[in-house]
């Protein structure tokens, strides 16, 4: 039963002190901080149900995020749809696609199922490029009337942050669950050895593309969320490539296969990340120093931090899962 | 006796190369059927043609009354048909128990996590794995990685279980416990198919023999009929007429 | 339609250059099945390489082409013993993980050099007029070095005694080891070649269009679909696909936006993988 694992509750007090400080003072700067943590913690956790439950690497992640965007923003601001409803529809229909996409490309194996998957984010960038009602490569913006049914701008930015906190909490216990259910078992077995996996009686097609499309759902969720946030949207911040490489090395710095490990990588290396952005000197070094902490990563700790961990303390493994 | 598998006219080519040409067989319920002949002559892939690796390119194959030619493998196993592997596949990065409770989830049975637990569990009792439950797979020696490929069929509650060259590697005292693990398969109701090279084993072990050569069939029988044919010695030993010319040498 | 065919012969010139890029993506993955995605990068350093060299000696470009090869096997010796040589035992995602961060630096580095801004190699070549056409010589001069290239590969791989012996690790490396030849050296002499090759074409690229740090990563697209194409290891198989990867995209694009054409490539590469999972001309790696 999940109530016995730890780091359910582990979650659920991390989601709850990470409503409970900034909302404490009205800290908008701490919360602006923590809600790109939290994006960072959904987009590693629901990369990590493809990577490190099944074995299959996916570079273009981030589609579902963009998309998930693009088709919940248009809903809650041009139809004046809720916001809930709106993303939680968006969360679907990426879902939906990703489902068929799915079935197509994961007959691909390893490396080429991971090219194709930077494949299907160009080809989505290009087509919502040449797309009319979503604004070509302007995109599309939220006028302040859009904030009004929650309460005028400033509250709604309050409440989009709880939302956001909900999606990462639901974000690791979803890993959680699938961790310990026989659906994850079948996974883990795909991920050891495919071939394996299918003789033992695994149905690795149908499994494969219920996880790509389950880690789907929540990234566009909470591409619904952030873009209404920050008031816009357009082809080229929705689909941008390297937060789909910056999702892999948050997972492989945290430790893959693990649910605290693509929290841990997420919050950190959002921290990292920042804090480079903002440093007159490194900002240019963004994407080396991300190259850098990924190789050595690969080398010499494939298990990331997480990894390393149970290997000092052979015991945590049980706890901190 | 009812025939639980029957092979018919089973054709397997790769580009040029006709690794199976037109065998037939059946394995009755109950029976140990051996499956023997020179490297090269077919008997994995015709393993592979029974749970659906490969697709045939001629025949059928059957199982308990129903057509299963060409059934992907993950169903074959939900329709009561188990199998080894020659070079064993554990999924290394798990423990023995892991491995074993997928077999008991997605085999005929289709348990749940915590029954198939248990029954892992049961079966790494019978194979003599049951302390070793919690060590990753990787850890195991030769001997040890092929009794959890034969635990890992048997949590899959099979009808019929393909052994396919379950002896190699061992030593003769391992050989003599998977022999007798083998007979007390056989024994608790389940029908074995086995490939294997050690003539003791499968003389001692099958009901009955068939003999691949060069893709054919080229004997079936009693183990003691099939051991007298010549041109099973021969296939084996490789020259012509050597049954007689080892006569003539008296 | 005669603006089609000379569109098409134009895509076979250009072609040649995507064969040879493709080869250097083919040679390494065929000999030890690892994915390079430092591709891409090294074709946009080949680029910049040729831009820094003909700034620095205005000569003849195509001469050019020998320090860049140079500079591109010591690359790759640098980038295999770096990310590759380490990874090279474990399951293919971790070569593709080391590779990929490898490119990451690499364009890092090169973002914060070059931004993002186009460049040009002004170095031009007279051109054939035949009747109403007229075909560009850097265009056809690429091409006929593309083609050298690959038979001097194609010479090296077949004739001379390393080249055997990297053939014979990508057929069997523990055997050739048994043979007495060191994977090790002809692992890692093979990926500097691929490098170089790699290099190279970047090099001709930019002698025929503008280019920026970004401009890598379609002809890696590029390469991927030719190498599945033309299966692996098969050096000529690769200029021959690039070929008709060229003519297929010089028949397009008079009729096609050119942003489709990525997308098209994309769709090209997954078609065939299903299709042909052999490769059109030989052998595939399990992926």
């Amino acid at each position: 039963m999940i109530f016995r694992r730890p780091v359910f509750w582990l979650t659920l007090v991390f989601a709850g002190l990470m409503i409970a400080i900034p909302l404490h003072n009205n800290n908008v700067s701490l919360r602006e901080d923590l809600i790109l943590v939290a994006v960072a913690i959904i987009l590693a956790s629901n990369l990590n149900l493809m990577i490190g439950y099944t074995g299959y690497v996916n570079f273009g992640h981030i589609v579902f995020y963009g998309l998930g965007g693009y088709i919940g923003l248009y809903l809650a601001t041009v139809r004046g749809w809720n916001l809930v409803l709106s993303a939680l529809l968006a969360g679907l229909a990426v879902s939906l696609c990703a489902l068929l996409f799915g079935f197509g490309i994961l007959r691909l194996r390893g490396a080429y199922f991971a090219l194709a998957t930077i494949g299907i984010l160009v080809a989505v960038q290009s087509f919502v490029y040449n797309f009319d009602p979503w604004g070509r490569s302007t995109g599309l913006y939220v006028s302040f009337a859009a904030y009004q049914p929650l309460g005028g701008a400033r509250r709604a930015l309050w409440i989009t942050y709880f939302l956001v906190i909900a999606v990462m909490a639901l974000s690791m216990i979803l890993s959680l669950a699938i961790k310990i259910s026989k659906f994850g078992l079948g996974l883990f077995a795909i991920r050891e050895d495919e071939d394996a996996a299918v003789v033992l009686g695994v149905n690795a097609t149908v499994y494969k593309a219920i996880i790509y499309s389950v880690s789907a759902f929540l990234p566009a969720v909470a591409g619904t969320l952030m873009f209404y946030k920050n008031g816009m949207i357009d082809p080229s911040i929705a689909f941008e490539f390297m937060l789909s490489l910056e999702g892999i090395v948050m997972l492989m710095l945290g430790g893959k296969g693990t649910v605290v490990g693509a929290a841990l990588g997420g919050g950190l290396y959002e921290k990292l990340r920042s804090y480079l952005l903002t440093s007159p000197k490194l900002s240019n070094f963004h994407l080396v120093i991300a190259g850098v902490l990924l190789l050595l990563v690969v080398l010499f700790a494939p298990g990331g931090l997480i990894g390393w961990l149970y290997r000092l303390v052979p015991r945590s493994e049980k706890v901190i899962e | 006796m009812t025939a639980l598998l029957e092979v018919s006219g089973v054709t397997k080519r790769f580009g040029g190369l006709l690794a199976v040409s037109d065998v037939s067989f059946t394995l009755a319920e109950g029976e140990i059927l051996g499956l023997i002949g020179p490297n090269g002559a077919g008997k994995t892939t015709l393993f592979n043609m029974v749970n659906g690796v490969y697709k045939l390119n001629a025949g059928k194959i059957s199982f308990a009354g129903q057509d299963i030619t060409n059934r992907p493998p993950n169903e074959v196993v939900h329709l009561g048909i188990a199998r080894t592997h020659q070079i064993v596949k554990p999924l290394y990065g798990m423990t023995v128990l892991e491995n074993v409770t997928v077999g008991a989830c997605f085999g005929r049975d289709s348990l749940q996590l915590k029954p198939a637990r248990k029954v892992a569990l049961e079966v790494l009792e019978r194979v003599g794995l049951a302390e070793r439950a919690d060590t990753p797979a990787r850890s195991l020696t030769i001997a040890g990685k092929k009794r959890l490929e034969v635990a890992r069929a048997l949590a899959a509650h099979p009808k019929l279980l393909l052994l396919d060259e379950v002896l190699a590697g061992l030593n003769p005292t391992e050989v003599e416990l998977m022999i007798g693990m083998v007979r007390s398969i056989r024994d608790s109701g389940i029908s074995v198919l086995m490939i294997e090279h050690l003539m003791q084993a499968i003389m001692s072990l099958s009901d009955r023999i068939v003999v691949l050569n060069l893709g054919s069939k080229l004997a079936e029988g009693r183990p003691q009929e099939v051991v007298n044919n010549s041109d099973v010695v021969e296939a084996y030993l490789g020259f012509p007429d050597i049954v007689d010319k080892l006569r003539g040498v008296q | 339609m005669s603006g089609i065919l000379a569109s098409m012969i134009d895509g076979v010139l250009i072609g040649a250059v995507y064969g040879l890029a493709a080869m250097g993506l083919s040679l390494i993955w065929g000999v030890m099945d690892v994915i390079n995605l430092t591709h891409g990068a090294v074709i946009a350093l080949g680029m910049f390489g040729m831009y820094l060299l003909f700034a620095a000696f205005p000569i003849n470009a195509y001469l050019l082409l020998l320090p860049i090869i140079a500079a591109g096997l010591v690359l790759g010796l640098i980038i295999y013993w770096t990310s590759v040589h380490w990874v090279i035992d474990r399951p293919q995602l971790a070569s593709l993980l080391s590779t990929f961060a490898v490119n990451m630096i690499i364009i890092g580095i090169g973002t914060a050099i070059w931004s993002t801004s186009p460049y040009n190699v002004n170095f031009t070549i007279r051109g054939i007029t035949i009747g109403a056409y007229t075909f560009t010589g850097n265009h056809i001069a690429a091409a006929i070095a593309a083609v050298v290239i690959a038979l001097a590969l194609e010479l090296f791989l077949y004739r001379t005694r390393p080249g055997k012996a990297i053939r014979a690790v990508a057929d069997n490396r523990e055997a050739a080891e048994l043979m007495g030849i060191s994977s090790t050296m002809v692992l890692a002499l093979a990926f500097a070649i691929g490098i170089a090759v790699a290099a190279a074409s970047g090099a001709l690229v930019s002698t025929l269009f503008p280019f920026t740090i970004l401009s890598g990563a379609s002809y890696q697209m590029k390469s991927f679909v030719v190498t599945v194409l033309a299966g692996l290891g098969k050096p000529f198989g690769a200029l021959v696909a690039g070929v008709l990867l060229g003519l297929l995209e010089g028949a397009v694009t008079p009729f096609i936006a050119v942003s489709w054409i990525p997308l098209i490539e994309f769709g090209l590469f997954v078609v065939v993988l299903v299709a042909f999972p052999r490769g059109i001309f030989g052998k595939r790696a399990t992926a």
